[in-house]
Order: structure tokens, then C-alpha cells, then sequence
């Protein structure tokens, strides 16, 4: 829920809609939190603190046992991430084809560390132990699409594709 | 829906006479939509519109060579299909011309081709006798690549679901048995015999059963599950009807990675289209068997492939594996009776109902049955996807299949079964590839990943770089692991940074020893092997590390050095603009020298050398 600025009162966003008929959906679901979890943070790009608290209320789950969920996966992020989210594989075929190389010249253009944002919000930038593409390996995940058998040289050019 | 049979054959029909029409299939799984597959559609797409072409446009999967994605494979009624790699956009228009109108193959292009009893075209290898599929026995991946993973039509018109259909008409304690028979160990790594624990959960006494699919392929160099779930979801959904069935269960849930969408995408629509022709859900062909299944996606942690972490994951907990006994064949998912197996382990399972357990045992070895599929990856000619039979030496899989080192540099290692796995040398490749020898030799099976290194390999920052890994995602609950695969770690960064001293190498013996007796799952027990081994096979490099502060393959930043060979120098003065901290200096026309105390041992200078006067050392 977010206060209005004008008038004080609370309103409630798109988002939050969406958040509550997720809510109403996983209702009497065997084990909702992690589905619940999952589809809060693509509502909302990540899970801020205010969801974390309403999914508790209305799961009756106790927040520290939801945040204790969302600090032990590593797919759930309690800060805003880029629009553009980058998975740099760092698996043994990655590793032993030169995945870190690919890692540090993508840190390098983009002026980030591990983990780390833009400050544009255009792209995240994070390290994966393996995404199963070895057999091209060495490969990186940008959003949903995966590009592999990668050299330095042509990471700028992969980059343009996402706004 | 009544009976399959009815059906089976319209469908099988529909399914023939489409091999009777000219068809291009590109492969779109996962790794060949990142070699730029879907580009290659696009661009056949435009092609065949712009020519007014009569042509079946279809996709598949991954059929296994990953080295020449992305493929294309074309055919033409009455003769064989001819399968091309490294099929780029621009090669497009010309392969449709060449093969699609005038007939005629471009055989520097391709792979393989397939023949369905049609005449063969000379000069391109048939499939079964080509070097990469040669040695290999397809089974589990006999969809890979041939069907579309989308159509339900196309499982079924393969003899898919004539598993189950058989199942139900048996008895449940005989299909329990013709696992048993069959010898099928899992598949996920761990190798206990299927037969046995589908007893256990049988036998156990619980007013509710479960099936849970083990989808969370988590090891860095492994894939097959992947591939199988992209291009064969139905093949697991039937072994887990079969083993539903067998167990007296009617609830399935397949736990799969999150990092595979496209993965989880596929299943659904698998799991959506049984459920509309009846396959799936209740009175499930026309019997009294009823089953639903549902897919978790993970969230992130590589622990959750540990049967009971996985567990807690789906009941919506933190991934932290539980205490065994009791085991989850007896106390598992809700605490009730579960039977937990891998994906390979399930899409076994139809194959075994069809041609019975004694088929899948003549293949093999004594005490490892069947066949089994690897992920080949790293310095090797051929990257991919290869099943074959039980008890094949590691020798056969790196130079035969695989096509053997790339770059014609020379073998080193082979780093079987994933962070819990271990590196074996030359010395042992004549060791046959099943869960016992490669117990014995100290490494294991795992669930199937080859990662082969070659001479450019250090085989302590090897060891360093699964130690991070184990490190990062050790879950923190039980002290050995937690603490200790940290500690082991410090050590083994030590060494690579020259600081080593020469009683670590004690220090790492007796603490990967203590890990390995007294961690609570198999996440921290199988944690210290990749030290063990490189210490067995390659103490040689840690003495070097540590005692010469040398890196003999030449990775470890601290320990290089960088010189320049003063013949080869011809004082051209690039290696000088490359350096970032001014450590080269020289006259113009004369020798170079670097100054190795100010020298980062960035590298930069070594390829912009044209005359290859810098060596690191």
C-alpha cells in the first residue's frame, strides 16, 4: 500500500490488486510461500518490505520466518533491480573456457560489481554457478534469452539488444 | 478419453505421413537458441515464403551435439534427412536451394543423416556409424532431436504412453519387480537401486503417498536433465504415473530449477494437454487410477537437490536438509510415504514397462545396468549430450566420442560428478565409466557431468574454484560443512596466492577427511572430494605451488612472471603502449625488459606481441 502525497490516505497501486489476487489464489495451497514469494517479485521487480509484511499477515506465516525464506534463496532480492537482469555463468565449463574474463570485462562495461545496478536501472549484473548451456560454453543469461560461445570482444554488441 | 488405443493410430498415421513431406526442423532448445537458432527460423522462414516453398516448418530440441548448434536439419520424401551444423542466417538461402529445390545436399555442412528406410546420400555419415554417435545407445534421449517437445501427437506417435497404458493392466507389485530386474540405479548421482526404494515407499503404511521429481539439476557441467526436460517432459510425467501407480500414489510434483524456463514452460504444456486428452488427472484411461501433478520452480539453492533440502522447499521452507533416518520413502513430503527420484531416473522407467527389466539389463555392467547419458563440456573437440552404455571407458567417451582435446593441446584431467565429484588423471582413463569404479578411482558418477581440462588447467585453482562453490552454497546448518569447507577454502586461496606453507597440505587431508565423516547431508560429506583428488593424483602441483611458489600450468596471477625473450624482441614498442602501470620499458629498436616489480601481471602485453617475445612463467 502506498500513502498518497495529497491527501494522506492509502491507495492502493495496480500492483498491490495483483499482489492480493495472488494472495487469494495460493490461499488454501500446501506449501504457498515460495510461489507466493516468487510471484510478489514479479508484481514488483523485487520484494520490498511492506509486501513481505501483508504476504505474513495473510499467509499467517510469521515475518521472520518469511524473511528467513527470502534471505536463504538467492533468487529473491529486497532492493530494486535493473530492467535488464544479467546472469554471468561461472560453472566449471565456463570456468575452464574463460567465464571469469567474460565476468570481469562485463563489470568493467558496465561499472558495477557482482550483484551490483546501474545506477540507469538498465541492468543488473550477477554471477550464476551454472545455467546448462556447457556445451557453449562460455555463456551468459540476459533476461530469458541465453547467449553463448562468448568473447569480450563482442559483449558491447549483445548489450545494444536490451533497452 | 476411453483407451489410448483408439487413438494410437490415427495419430501414429498423421505422424508417418508427415515424414512424407518435405520438412526443415531447427533445433530449439536451449543451447541452440544461444548459438542463435531462433535467428535461423526467422531467416528459413523468410526464405520459404520468398520461394513458395511446400514445406513442413517444425523445431526440436537439443539432439546432443552441442558443438555444432545451431543445427538445421532438412528432408525430403523417400530419403534420408540430413542434419546441418553450424547453420547461420546467411547460410540459410543457399542450403534451401541446394537441398530443398534442387535435391542435392551441401555436404560440408553436414553432421549426420538419418535414415528412416529411405535411400542415403553418399558422402555424409549415417547417424548410428558417425564418430560422435557411434558408441552411443539412445533410449532416454531417443526423442531428443526427432520430436517436437510441444506435441503430445509426437510422444505418443513414438511409442510414448504405451508404457503406462501396459502398467495398468499389471499388477503393481510386478512392475515394482521389473524394476528391480532391470537393475536401475538413480540416476541423480547417488546410485541406490530404484526397485529397492519404490519397495520401500510400497510397503510403507500412510493414508497418502507422494512422487516428486527431482528436476533441480544443480551441477556446474551437467545438463542432461535439462535436455531431457525441454525435450522429452512427457517421458517423466509417464515414469511418474508408472511409479505413481506402482507405489499407490496419486499426487506428483515435479521440483524444477528456476533457471530453466524454458524447461518449466514446456512441462506445463505438457502437463496441460495430458490433462485435456485424459492421460492425466482422473480415471486416467479409462481405470480407477487417478493422478495430478503439479510443478514448484526453485528459488535459488543448490542445496535443494538434496533429497529432504528439496523437501522442505517445496513444503514453502528454508532448503535445509533434515536428519536421516526417518527417511522420505517413509516420512517424506507432509511427512508422508515419498518416492523421490531424478529426471533421468523416471524417463527410464517407461522403456523399462515396455521391453521389461530383463531388455534394460543386458546392457551394462554387472552392478551398473542400463545406460546412462553425460554432459560432455569443457577443452574437448565435441561439446554435448551423449548416452551410452554402462561400464564404456573414459578414454572411449573423451577421444572417441568427444573427438578428444581441442587446440591439439594434451589431456590432463576429467572431472566427473559435479563440486562432489573428482578430477581424474590420464593414468585412470581406461577406468570403465560405472558408479563403483569411479567410487573407486575417487570420483563418482553424480549426475553426469564430464568436464574435461587440459595442460592449461591448474588443478589447485580447480579445487579452489568447487570449494568456492560448496563454500557459497553450503546451508549453513551443520558446523563441518559450514566452517569447515570455508576453512578449507582459506587454505587452498593461500596456496594459489604463494603464501602456502608446506604443513596445508596435512591441514587439507585431515580436515576434508573430518568434513567428509561428519557433515550432515550429501552437500558437505561429498564436499572435500575435489581436494582429495587433485591431492591424490596431482600433489605434485600443490608442492610446486607451494615449495617453488610456481604455477606450473601458469593461471595462478601471483606466481607468474612475466619476461621478455631478448632474440624475439625487435623493440617495436607495442608491448610498452599495452601496459597499464609503465613496467615495460626499451629503446626503440632494442630488447625490451619488464620490470617485475611493478608488473600487475594483468597479461596485456602477450597478445599484442606479434612476434611472441613475452612468456609467462
Amino acid at each position: 500500500m502506498a500513502i498518497c502525497k495529497c491527501t494522506g490516505e492509502q491507495v492502493e497501486s495496480p500492483q498491490d490488486v495483483q499482489l492480493m489476487e495472488l494472495l487469494e489464489h495460493y490461499r488454501e495451497y500446501d506449501g504457498a510461500l515460495i510461489p507466493v514469494l516468487q510471484g510478489a517479485q514479479d508484481i514488483y521487480g523485487y520484494l520490498p518490505g511492506e509486501v513481505l509484511e501483508t504476504i505474513s499477515k495473510e499467509l499467517k506465516i510469521p515475518f521472520s520466518e518469511v524473511f528467513g525464506v527470502v534471505t536463504f534463496y538467492s533468487q529473491f532480492h529486497l532492493k530494486p533491480r535493473g530492467r535488464n537482469i544479467i546472469r554471468v555463468c561461472l560453472g566449471t565449463a565456463c570456468h575452464v573456457r574463460g567465464g571469469s574474463k567474460i565476468f570481469e570485462g562485463l563489470k568493467e562495461i558496465l561499472g558495477v560489481d557482482n550483484g551490483g545496478t546501474t545506477e540507469d536501472l538498465r541492468f543488473t549484473l550477477e554471477s550464476v554457478a551454472c545455467i546448462g548451456a556447457c556445451g557453449l560454453a562460455p555463456v551468459i543469461m540476459i533476461n530469458d534469452d541465453t547467449h553463448g560461445r562468448l568473447t569480450n570482444d563482442g559483449l558491447d554488441k549483445i548489450l545494444e539488444q536490451y533497452e | 478419453m476411453g483407451s489410448l488405443k483408439e487413438v494410437r493410430s490415427s495419430i501414429e498415421e498423421a505422424y508417418k505421413k508427415k515424414l512424407d513431406r518435405p520438412r526443415i526442423i531447427v533445433g530449439l532448445g536451449t543451447c541452440g537458441m544461444a548459438a542463435g537458432g531462433t535467428k535461423v527460423m526467422a531467416a528459413i522462414e523468410t526464405e520459404v515464403e520468398k520461394l513458395g516453398l511446400d514445406v513442413d516448418l517444425d523445431f526440436t530440441s537439443c539432439i546432443g551435439m552441442c558443438y555444432a548448434e545451431p543445427v538445421v536439419e532438412m528432408g525430403l520424401p523417400g530419403a534420408a534427412s540430413v542434419v546441418y551444423g553450424g547453420v547461420y542466417p546467411e547460410d540459410v538461402a543457399q542450403l534451401i536451394e541446394s537441398h530443398m529445390v534442387n535435391k542435392t545436399p551441401v555436404t560440408d555442412k553436414a553432421e549426420i543423416q538419418i535414415s528412416a528406410g529411405g535411400a542415403t546420400y553418399e558422402g555424409i555419415p549415417v547417424m548410428e556409424k558417425s564418430p560422435y554417435y557411434e558408441k552411443q545407445v539412445r533410449s532416454v534421449t531417443s526423442r531428443l532431436g526427432r520430436t517436437n517437445p510441444e506435441r503430445i501427437e509426437d510422444y505418443i506417435a513414438t511409442g510414448g504412453y504405451a508404457g503406462l497404458e501396459k502398467a495398468l493392466t499389471m499388477e503393481p507389485q510386478e512392475i515394482i519387480n521389473q524394476v528391480k530386474i532391470s537393475g536401475l540405479r538413480g540416476r541423480g548421482g547417488g546410485g541406490f537401486p530404484t526397485g529397492t526404494k519404490w519397495q520401500f515407499v510400497a510397503d510403507a503404511v500412510g493414508d497418502k503417498k507422494y512422487i516428486v521429481c527431482n528436476a533441480d539439476e544443480g551441477d556446474p557441467g551437467a545438463f542432461m536433465d535439462r535436455s531431457v526436460l525441454e525435450g522429452d517432459p512427457h517421458a517423466i510425467m509417464e515414469g511418474m504415473m508408472i511409479a505413481g501407480y506402482a507405489i499407490g500414489a496419486n499426487e506428483g510434483v515435479i521440483y524444477c530449477r528456476a533457471e530453466y524456463p524454458l524447461a518449466i514452460k514446456r512441462l506445463n504444456m505438457a502437463i496441460a494437454v495430458a490433462e485435456e486428452m485424459g492421460i492425466l488427472g482422473d480415471n486416467i484411461m479409462g481405470t480407477d487410477f487417478n493422478f495430478k501433478l503439479r510443478i514448484k520452480a526453485g528459488a535459488g539453492a543448490f542445496v535443494c537437490g538434496e533429497e529432504t533440502a528439496l523437501l522442505n522447499s517445496i513444503e514453502g521452507k528454508r532448503g535445509m536438509p533434515r536428519v536421516r533416518p526417518p527417511f522420505p520413502a517413509h516420512k517424506g513430503l507432509w511427512q508422508k510415504p515419498t518416492c523421490l527420484n531424478n529426471v533421468e531416473t523416471f524417463a527410464n522407467i517407461p522403456f523399462i514397462v515396455r521391453n521389461g527389466g530383463d531388455w534394460y539389463a543386458s546392457m551394462g555392467t554387472e552392478k551398473s545396468k542400463g545406460s546412462k547419458v553425460f554432459c560432455l563440456t569443457g577443452k574437448i573437440n565435441n561439446t554435448g549430450l551423449a548416452e551410452v552404455p554402462m561400464g564404456i571407458t573414459l578414454r572411449e567417451v573423451v577421444f572417441n566420442i568427444a573427438g578428444g582435446i581441442a587446440d591439439g593441446k594434451k589431456f590432463k584431467a576429467v572431472q566427473s560428478g559435479g563440486p562432489s565429484g573428482g578430477c581424474l588423471p590420464a593414468e585412470q582413463l581406461d577406468l570403465p565409466i560405472d558408479y563403483d569404479s569411479l567410487i573407486s578411482g575417487g570420483a563418482m558418477m553424480g549426475s553426469g557431468g564430464l568436464v574435461v581440462m587440459d595442460e592449461g588447467t591448474c588443478m589447485v585453482d580447480v579445487a579452489k574454484f568447487f570449494l568456492n562453490f560448496t563454500q557459497l552454497e553450503s546451508c549453513g546448518k551443520c558446523t563441518p560443512c559450514r566452517e569447515g569447507t570455508k576453512r578449507l577454502l582459506e587454505i587452498l586461496e593461500r596456496i594459489c596466492d604463494g603464501l602456502g606453507v608446506p604443513e596445508d597440505i596435512d591441514t587439507l587431508e585431515r580436515l576434508a577427511k573430518t568434513i567428509k565423516t561428519s557433515a550432515l547431508c550429501a552437500l558437505g560429506q561429498t564436499a572435500p572430494n575435489p581436494v582429495l583428488t587433485t591431492l591424490r593424483y596431482f600433489r605434485n602441483e600443490y608442492e610446486a605451488h607451494i615449495n617453488e611458489k610456481r604455477c606450473p600450468a601458469g593461471v595462478c596471477p601471483e606466481l607468474l612472471t612475466y619476461a621478455i625473450v631478448e632474440d624475439k624482441c625487435v623493440g617495436c614498442g607495442v608491448c610498452i603502449k599495452a601496459c597499464p602501470v609503465g613496467a615495460i620499458t626499451g629503446e626503440k629498436k632494442a630488447a625490451h625488459t619488464i620490470d617485475a616489480s611493478k608488473c600487475v601481471k594483468c597479461g596485456a602485453c602477450v597478445p599484442k606481441c606479434k612476434f611472441d617475445a613475452i612468456v609467462q612463467a
